[in-house]
């Protein structure tokens, strides 16, 4: 067989087990996100589907794809369409540079942080598309925020990563996580933790977490870009941002915590351990803090974020240039 | 300096963050506080406002203290309560006209009460009402408070039902027609 093949039908199985892994953390996400909130609310959360609700999920999923596609009248049926598999398909590009062991990489390439920050672009895209095509005020004004916010946390969030670009010289997640060594000290976190907490916020501002959930915020905007949508439209979208969560823990634990290198247990169980953890504090910032107001939203961006992010990054490169 | 106050006003507003946190990670340590219903229930339900029970009558308890006064059905701003006083029977009737030596016997006999008493609790807005108004007392706030059902004739109840088959008796007699008698 010629490498070519070998290469493509390596890409596919990466593709595919991407997916499944996607699909599985999801299912896994939104039942620890459920049972998180029970508890921290000092009740049960879902019990009744499955031994303590664990079929929950499933029972969703299953109800979500059975239910009728349904466009408003006046929606643009293109944008309308478009926007959910828009705000799911980079899912997967984003998750295939990810090093999730030592050799476990879906696709090694030198630039894997550079197509991860260029792919979550697209999400910004979708959730315009979405609010622009759904013909609903409380979408479009859910699809401006979600703009305005993805466009401002996206640059304290390069800078972040920059800085850690610059100590480590190289943008392959792979060869960043060489860097670092197996005991926490030896995890840029440690040289790096300013960047860290600039990259953590940017991170859960960039999902549109709570307490950053202005798009689709409940209360204000009943579901903000994803008002008109049910069944398949709405858990792609709901798909997405469970993904785009998983994506940026995972970045965030090769940049920053060591990725698979950590002692005694084999890598792949580490990163594992290291992304849930993550994830598991962001869902206790959701069910923790109430949401930001629009300008809080934007001040703490423009008059914090990025300010101590070019500090921080400006820092580091001047002491590359010393030592 | 107005600006260096903001900034450490900001910076101490991070400890406020971790203190939320510590709250939220703390109540979610502790035992639950939700009692899971099909599977536990509350047992503080006394003071529960359910749908409304006639009370015993303090010196026969197996008889309601209820006269058939018609005020509760009066009252209620939605006619839930239908009342049908109890017929006097003909013994009693003719002791009474005759009078006498053993009067206070003859009332006793010749009690007011409710033939039937029935009570819509799917149109009941427990305003409370007939319990206020009720001049002997004899309507108060059950606390059945896991009342469920999946037909609304389960929520017509005839409130006489937990006196037993000795109040029921007494129903009138055939040929007296009142709206609560046909239902």
């Amino acid at each position: 067989m010629s490498y070519e093949f070998h290469r493509f039908f390596y890409l596919l199985i990466a593709v595919v087990a991407t997916a499944a892994v996607v699909a599985v953390s999801a299912l896994i996400l939104i039942y620890l996100e459920r049972k998180v909130a029970g508890h921290v609310q000092r009740r049960p959360g879902p019990f009744e589907v499955g031994p303590h609700g664990v079929l929950q999920t499933v029972a969703d999923a299953l109800k979500l794809m059975g239910k009728q596609p349904f466009r408003p009248d006046g929606a643009d049926r293109l944008l309308f369409w478009l926007a959910p598999i828009l705000a799911f398909a980079p899912a997967l590009p984003l998750l295939l540079p990810i090093p999730f062991g030592p050799v476990l990489t879906g696709l090694e390439v030198n630039l894997g942080l550079i197509l991860i920050l260029a792919f979550s672009g697209i999400n910004a895209l979708a959730l315009c598309m979405a609010g622009w095509g759904s013909n609903n005020k409380w979408a479009l004004l859910g699809a401006a925020r979600a703009v305005a916010q993805s466009v401002g946390y996206e640059i304290p969030l390069l800078m972040s990563v920059l800085s850690v670009a610059f100590m480590t010289g190289t943008l392959n997640l792979s060869k960043i996580v060489a860097y670092q060594g197996p005991w926490p000290w030896h995890w840029n976190i440690f040289t790096q933790p300013l960047a860290f907490l600039i990259y953590f916020v940017c991170a859960v501002a960039e999902t549109n977490r709570a307490p950053f959930d202005l798009p689709e915020a409940e209360s204000e905007l009943t579901a903000g870009f994803h008002t008109e949508y049910s069944g398949m439209g709405f858990g792609l979208f709901f798909l997405a941002e469970y993904t785009n969560m998983l994506v940026v823990c995972s970045v965030a634990t090769a940049l920053f915590l060591g990725g698979w290198q950590a002692p005694f247990l084999p890598g792949f169980w580490w990163f594992l351990i290291k992304i849930y953890l993550l994830l598991l504090i962001i869902i206790w910032f959701r069910w923790t803090f109430p949401r930001l107001r629009f300008d809080q939203l934007l001040n703490l961006n423009w008059k914090w974020l990025l300010p101590l992010g070019l500090a921080n990054l400006m820092g580091t490169a001047l002491l590359m240039k010393i030592f | 300096m107005d600006s260096v106050n903001r900034i450490r006003d900001d910076v101490a507003g991070l400890w406020s963050l971790v203190k939320g946190l510590k709250v939220t990670g703390t109540c979610f340590a502790r035992d639950q506080v939700t009692v899971h219903y099909p599977r536990a229930q509350v047992d503080n339900l006394r003071t529960f406002r359910g749908p409304i029970e006639l009370v015993e009558s303090p010196d026969d308890p197996r008889r309601p203290r209820c006269i058939a006064c018609m005020t509760c059905a009066g009252v209620c701003p939605h006619g839930c309560i239908t009342v049908v006083r109890k017929k006097p029977a003909k013994m009693e009737k003719g002791t009474e006209k005759g009078g006498g030596s053993d009067k206070g016997e003859a009332k006793k006999k010749a009690r007011k009460g409710p033939a039937t008493f029935t009570y819509d609790y799917t149109r009941c807005c427990l305003c409370g009402f007939c319990v206020e108004n009720c001049p002997v007392r004899s309507i108060r706030f059950s606390s059945r408070g896991y009342l469920a059902g999946i037909d609304k004739g389960a929520f017509v109840f005839d409130l006489l039902e937990k006196f037993g088959e000795e109040e029921r008796s007494q129903k009138p007699e055939p040929g007296v027609t009142s709206p609560a008698t046909a239902g």
